[in-house]
């Protein structure tokens, strides 16, 4: 069972409800749930749009795209229905905190998405989650029919004449299916390839009719911020970033966990106060800010708040949340070599850019981590990352190229101490094999 | 269509399919899913299965196996009764997933996508599953197990077996 | 031009809106610094290449559907971060884009790079190398060195079907062969399967193809992955010439190119495709079409003249003393029997210019007519229906282009293939509303509107409907919605296969032609037999289906004809037996076996056979002439949409003569003056074209004779060329006044029927004498027999169906 942590620099406002039995609807209700969605209902979608713009919640998944606008885009009148879809496919490395909502309070995620299509006008609601998430999906399943038995979904929630379903999707191992439109082509029974953008999901989505789709934390986000009012909410955060996220602190840290904190919250203190520093006293080497595709900070880089433009501004991007520690004793050219096996193994295989690219990155970094790399090598591995960004189908071939340019540029000398066949500096693992 | 009364699945299995495809605004959404739960039951995807569920869905066993082979949990070979599934992504790296992957490996005699000679176990290094911060991190079949050390892979190993002569 | 997915094709039964919307406002925008102009909604790649800028794309496929995958038509938009790909960006008013720079350069280079990592570079033995995408691609942008230094991943190549082959380390995954199968064909025999660097381009039998075998997927791919059972490691693409021709299956005449190269008795056929796309086929062949071609080398080919001997055997001899022997023997027949004691039996598979030419030698020089052909359309009606009417007559392109189509019996899928696949892309990319009614299910059904199915009479009765009976069809669920959404299309295409004929294709033709904005085609069966009817191998008709009494300019080049009916085939075959014909000429026919003549039979009449192979009927000749097939001369063929296309002599076989040849040769023996037959030379007005007809200069014949012989052709100097018949024909033949630019272009040219027919009711009143063949898809009789390849797939299909069925 992943354990819950605590710090007192802690706001809890998605965690709020973490620990306290809020699967079951009772005590869901007994929290205060659902009076969100009720007030959704009385209110109205304009309102509601307007509470989330209010609110500066932006998404979660990694882009950070303002909630409430992407809401505002979806065309009121259209021919075809509308949907809400729920991206619980949580694949970024460095990433659990959609693990935590969907075990604690998968209620939240129900009665957010009850409001986005409140928001939007849709009678249907789709929560996707990874296929690896099996226990999550048996208990997001056994909430999504309590909420029909209490009568929260179906032909008429709430009471009132207006029909909302939710239908609980799982997937079945493809990182790529959390970009918005290979999770529809995936919901649709398809192979897990983006779509051609525009026609953007609001206007051409599931099924060909307008569809939102926001990350679990960003929905299991808006009940909360819809009960403080949006204003309150934005309060939390730094400048236009409002509220509080999920932070996953893991790698080389003392005390590793999920912890909500304010938008903003400055990196250093979130290493050295919240996690506890670097496990065992060691000095800190880099860090992975926001999941695996972001690129490195250098310790002399932290001194930064937790937002999505600071973090922008430092150079790397706030991504998922997901903050990986590492410590002196790692050898980054391993590190390097881990982070392209994962996108090579996970590009779609669509467009030339990615597939051969991500092939290419890792076969050479396995060789060069091996000690059978030039002095060229290194230039040609930043030759092939700086040629992928930008030119990919989706963001996928960005998510390997950057973090790779990241460790070339920034931790050449270490690739360097791996020529002339000289072992790994490091203690390397021998199992990463020369394929 | 009397794919009913010729299915491969069990009785229970074959009505959650049933009311499978009729839940969606598509009957093919529900391929994923389908696929998916008749591999935990059959162990994995066969030719008979295949060619079963694109009768379901009302389309090719071409196009099932273009979908199918686009996901990594779904398999067209047998697994292990208990399929080990380590991860090693960054996270659970630093953490020592490549030292419990190499237990594992030692322990059962087998590397990556090895089944073991009586079919109990196979293992496989995967993609990050999910459990970062609470590293290093394994599923057996759909059970998480983390904050592992290597110590406790022996453990893990017993249970199952035990779990495996309690009849299960 | 944006493909729109499948499902909002058709709102069931909803009469079209909207259909010309697509014809978008023009907008101006920069390319290059140049301003364009284009409909709102172009596609930018689309757009550049009607400007004559090439923007390269592996991916792109006019036609297909859009997938942005191979990232080679990148461009940088003005005020866009990120470089553009062309093939997925509509044009807009005042747009900005600049499609070469060292920015975009260097793009297209990385991505060859990646690409070539790993690829196997086997260009030496590569059937693309020298025509592959890729190497242009790479000599272009320069991809030269090689920074890949990994140990690139080996496959074995794999065969697919007996023509299939795939070459997975050279495959480029621009997925054009999935679409071209699925989007293209409706056949969907191709997938992707894995992800990542390991996905690939599976068949949907697991290891082998199930499929129509068309090969479009080899036609489409860019590189060498997807290479031809038949071509594969057989030649290099530029020791080839290149020969565009038409097919010689079926009736719907597709343009196709022949790869030709020397061989020791000829030239040898290679390759067949339709390499510039060009003609009414487009894209497309089929598996006849693009496999079917090596009966020209069969071992059964005919390639001596045979007379029977004393001992009653067919033996070799020369082409003197076969000619000498046939004009001695017709000669002597005249002499004794007078006009009307030899039976002429045409061909549907030789061109024009040579049924013309039998015709005219049958009515003037063996003075009879006794002319038939293997009908397998009801012509004579359909043109006497449309006597009079101006632009009743669908050609090929307008059945293409159609926004509603009525297709009436027949089997596209399987017997006329090209009008399957106009049908499919019609409907696909122009929204086309197709009806199909039809005894049988067949597969284009798929892509029908609205579709009825009933008894092999209920064709009479959906006529009888259609014209206001409504007691008709009514037992047949949907023919009222049916006639409905068809009374409501405001122009309608009906194509009718051989269901339709005499008084049913009468009644049918009456109904359309009551209605404005329809128009008619009649399917029929092998590569010429419209020709053969349209140059008049009838008893009763002439050539323009122009009565045998007359005062067109036709009857005097005619004169001294028989004025009275002749015998049709089956009448000649009696007679022939019974005393009352004492020779018969067959030219590529075999009517013993269509009519099942008894062995022996004919051992009385003189019977001449001209074909390239020992059919039933020649092996009982008397004089067996070996012919060269349609791909070794030149002329002109028209197809059953009536659209007239030039052939061009392309492989050539030592010892055979055309037809056109030896029918001069014949009437020469017979000590005719054969300028009466060919007006070659200076005769009647026409003169030799030594390069006038081109705008050569005086004094510049010598190079003029250079480019008639590199296009095949004559001077019109040689009482041989065919050309000479084609300006009498179209000077006298109804409709055949040809669009000369257009046909010796290599482009289609329509006819369009006349007046002055025999009457309907004179029509209707004798047999129409029609019996459909139904060829099949890898079936074209005679010629698919004796064609290794097609016996090839024949088999393999059979052993799929087999196990299909298991």
């Amino acid at each position: 069972m992943p354990r819950l942590v605590s710090h007192p620099d802690e706001v809890k406002i998605v965690t709020s409800r973490f620990g306290k039995g809020a699967a079951k609807i009772d005590t869901y209700l007994e929290l205060g749930g659902y009076a969100s969605a009720r007030k959704a209902l009385a209110e109205g979608a304009e309102w509601i749009i307007n509470e989330m713009k209010a609110s500066g919640l932006r998404g979660r998944g990694g882009a950070g795209f303002p909630t409430g606008m992407k809401w505002s885009f979806v065309p009121k009148q259209s021919a075809k229905p509308k949907y809400v879809l729920v991206n619980g496919d949580e694949s970024e490395p460095g990433t659990c905190k959609d693990h935590l909502i969907f075990l604690h309070d998968p209620h939240a995620v129900i009665e957010g998405t009850i409001i986005a299509g409140l928001a939007i006008g849709a009678k249907m609601g789709f929560i996707y989650l990874r296929g690896e998430y099996r226990y999550l999906i048996q208990i997001v399943e056994r909430a999504v029919a309590e909420a029909y038995e209490r009568g929260f979904l179906g032909k008429s929630i709430f009471g009132s004449e207006t029909e909302f379903e939710v239908i609980v999707q799982t997937g079945a191992g493809a990182y790529e299916v959390g970009e918005e439109s290979a999770l529809m082509e995936s919901l649709e029974g398809k192979r897990g390839v983006p779509r051609i953008k525009p026609p953007f999901p609001a206007v051409v989505g599931l099924y060909g009719g307008p569809t939102v789709i926001n990350n679990a934390e960003t929905i299991a986000t808006v009940p909360h911020a819809l009960a403080m009012g949006g204003a309150a909410y934005a309060a939390v955060g730094s400048e236009r970033n409002g509220g509080t996220r999920l932070f996953g602190l893991s790698g080389h840290i003392e005390r590793p966990g999920v912890y909500e904190l304010p938008m903003g919250y400055s990196l250093r203190k979130m290493i050295y106060e919240v996690g506890g520093g670097v496990r065992g006293g060691r000095k800190l080497k880099a860090v992975v800010p926001g999941g695996s595709s972001t690129p490195v900070l250098l310790p002399e880089e932290i001194d930064i708040g937790m937002d999505f433009d600071q973090v922008g501004k430092a150079g790397s991007m706030l991504g998922s949340g997901g903050v990986v520690v590492i410590d002196d004793q790692t050898c980054m050219v391993e590190f390097a070599l881990r982070t392209i096996k994962f996108y090579q193994h996970e590009s779609c295989g669509w467009c030339i850019p990615c597939r051969e690219g991500t092939d290419w990155l890792k076969k050479s970094l396995t060789r060069f981590h091996a000690g059978f790399g030039t002095e060229k090598d290194i230039d040609n591995i930043q030759y092939i990352a700086e040629n992928m960004m930008g030119r990919t189908f989706c963001p996928l071939g960005d998510a390997a190229a950057m973090p790779t340019l990241g460790f070339v540029k920034k931790f050449r000398k270490e690739f360097e101490e791996h020529l002339h066949g000289k072992p790994c500096p490091y203690a390397h693992h021998p199992e990463v094999e020369l394929v | 269509m009397s794919a009913e009364a010729m299915t491969l699945f069990s009785p229970e299995l074959a009505a959650r399919l049933d009311a499978l495809v009729e839940r969606y605004p598509a009957r093919r959404s529900a391929l994923i899913p389908m696929l998916l739960y008749a591999q935990d039951e059959v162990g994995y995807l066969s030719d008979a299965v295949i060619d079963e569920v694109a009768r379901r869905i009302g389309i090719t066993p071409l196009d099932v196996r273009n979908v199918a082979t686009y996901y990594s949990m779904l398999r067209f070979q047998p697994a292990g009764k208990f399929n080990v599934q380590v991860c090693t992504n960054i996270s659970c790296m630093l953490r020592g997933g490549y030292k419990i992957f190499d237990r594992f490996q030692e322990r059962l005699g087998i590397g990556h996508k090895g089944v073991t000679a009586d079919g109990l176990f196979s293992l496989e290094e995967v993609e990050c599953i999910g459990a970062c911060c609470w590293a290093p991190a394994i599923q057996v079949n759909y059970d998480f197990h983390d904050e592992l050390t290597e110590e406790q892979v022996d453990a893990i190993l017993a249970q199952y077996r035990s779990q495996n002569a309690g009849g299960r | 031009m944006r493909t729109t997915p499948k499902s909002s094709l058709f709102e069931a039964g909803q009469p079209n809106v909207d259909e010309k919307s697509e014809c978008m406002a023009d907008v101006t925008f920069t390319v290059d610094g140049k301003k364009l102009t284009a409909p709102a909604g172009t596609l930018l790649i689309e757009a550049c290449r009607k400007a004559g800028i090439e923007i390269p794309a592996f991916c792109y496929y006019p036609g297909l559907s859009l997938q942005a995958a191979c990232r080679m038509c990148v461009v940088r938009q003005e005020k866009v971060p990120k470089l553009q790909t062309a093939c997925t960006t509509p044009v807009a008013e005042g747009q900005v884009f600049i499609t070469e720079s060292a920015e975009i350069a260097q793009a297209r280079k990385a991505t060859l790079q990646l690409l070539l990592g790993n690829h196997p570079l086997d260009c030496p033995v590569c059937d693309a190398g020298g025509e592959c995408e890729l190497q242009d691609m790479t000599f272009k942008y320069g991809a030269g060195e090689s920074l890949y230094v990994e140990a690139k991943q080996h496959r074995e190549e794999q065969k697919w079907s007996p023509v299939v082959y795939f070459d997975r380390p050279r495959c480029i995954l621009c997925y054009r062969c999935v679409r071209m199968c699925g989007e293209g064909m409706d056949v969907w025999a191709l997938g992707i399967q894995n992800r990542g660097v390991t996905a690939v381009i599976a068949p949907n039998g697991g290891d082998h193809l199930d499929c129509e075998q068309c090969g479009m997927c080899i036609d489409v791919c860019p590189v060498g992955a997807l290479t031809s059972g038949t071509y594969r490691y057989k030649s290099r693409p530029w020791e080839m010439n290149h020969v565009s021709t038409v097919c010689t299956h079926c009736a719907d005449g597709c343009k196709v190119t022949l790869g030709v190269r020397s061989a020791n008795d000829g030239m040898e056929i290679v390759r067949a495709d339709n390499r510039d796309k060009s003609g009414i086929n487009g894209d497309f062949l089929c598996a006849k079409g693009r496999f079917g071609f090596d009966f020209v080398e069969s071992a059964e080919r005919l390639t001596q003249p045979l007379v029977r001997n004393a001992a009653g055997v067919l033996e070799p001899t020369t082409w003197e003393k076969a000619i000498k022997h046939v004009g001695q023997r017709f000669g002597a027949i005249l002499h004794e029997h007078g006009a009307g004691s030899i039976g002429v039996i045409g061909s549907t598979r030789t061109t024009n210019e040579e049924n013309y030419l039998l015709q005219k030698f049958a009515r003037t020089v063996l003075r009879t007519q006794h002319i038939d052909h293997e009908r397998t359309g009801d012509y004579a009606t359909f043109h006497g229906l449309l006597a009079g009417s101006k632009e009743r007559a669908a050609s090929h392109r307008d059945i293409a282009a159609a926004p509603a189509i009525l297709l009436l019996g027949g089997n596209p899928t399987e017997e006329h293939p090209l009008l399957a696949w106009s049908l499919r892309t019609n409907v696909r990319l122009h929204q086309a509303r197709l009806y199909v009614a039809n005894s049988k299910a067949i597969r284009l059904e798929r892509q029908a509107a609205h579709s009825l199915h009933f008894s092999e009479d209920g064709y009479d009765a959906l006529v009888r409907r259609l014209s206001g009976d409504g007691a008709a069809l009514a037992d047949v669920t949907g023919a009222g919605a049916f006639c409905d959404a068809l009374g409501a299309e405001e122009s309608l295409v009906v194509v009718c296969g051989a269901e339709f004929r005499g008084a049913s294709l009468a009644a049918l033709m009456r109904w359309g032609l009551s209605r404005p904005g329809v128009k008619f085609a009649l399917l029929s069966d092998s590569v010429n037999a419209r020709g053969a009817a349209d140059m008049g191998l009838y008893p009763d008709l002439l050539p323009g289906y122009l009565p045998l009494a007359g005062e067109q300019p036709l009857h005097d080049a005619l004169a001294g004809m028989p004025t009275t009916s002749g015998k049709d085939a089956t009448a000649m075959l009696e007679a022939a037996a019974g005393g009352g014909l004492q020779g018969l000429l067959v030219v590529g026919a075999d009517p013993f076996a269509a009519h099942g003549v008894t062995e022996g039979a004919l051992k009385n009449a003189f019977v001449v056979v001209q074909d390239c192979f020992l059919t039933r009927t020649a092996a009982e000749a008397d004089v067996v002439l070996p012919t060269a097939s349609l791909y070794e001369k030149t002329g002109t063929v028209t197809n059953c949409y009536g659209d007239v296309q030039m052939v061009r002599k392309a492989a050539d076989k030592a010892g055979v003569k055309s037809d056109f040849e030896i029918l001069v040769r014949m009437a020469g023996a017979m000590g005719v003056d054969v300028r009466t037959l060919v007006p070659f030379g200076e005769f009647q007005g026409v003169r030799a074209d030594m390069g006038q007809t081109r705008g050569a200069q005086a004094g510049e014949a010598d190079r003029h004779a250079v480019w008639l012989a590199a296009n095949g052709l004559e001077p019109k100097l040689s009482p041989f060329d065919p050309f000479a018949i084609l300006d009498e024909m179209e000077r006298l033949v109804q409709g055949y006044a040809l669009d000369r630019l257009n046909l010796f272009a290599g482009n289609e040219s329509s006819t369009e029927p006349g007046t002055g027919f025999v009457s309907i009711d004179a029509l209707l009143q004798r047999k129409d004498g029609v019996v459909a063949t139904h060829p099949g898809l890898f079936d074209s009789g005679l010629l698919s027999e004796r064609t290794g390849a097609l016996q090839a797939i024949g088999k393999y299909q059979a052993a799929q169906a087999a196990q299909a069925a298991d």
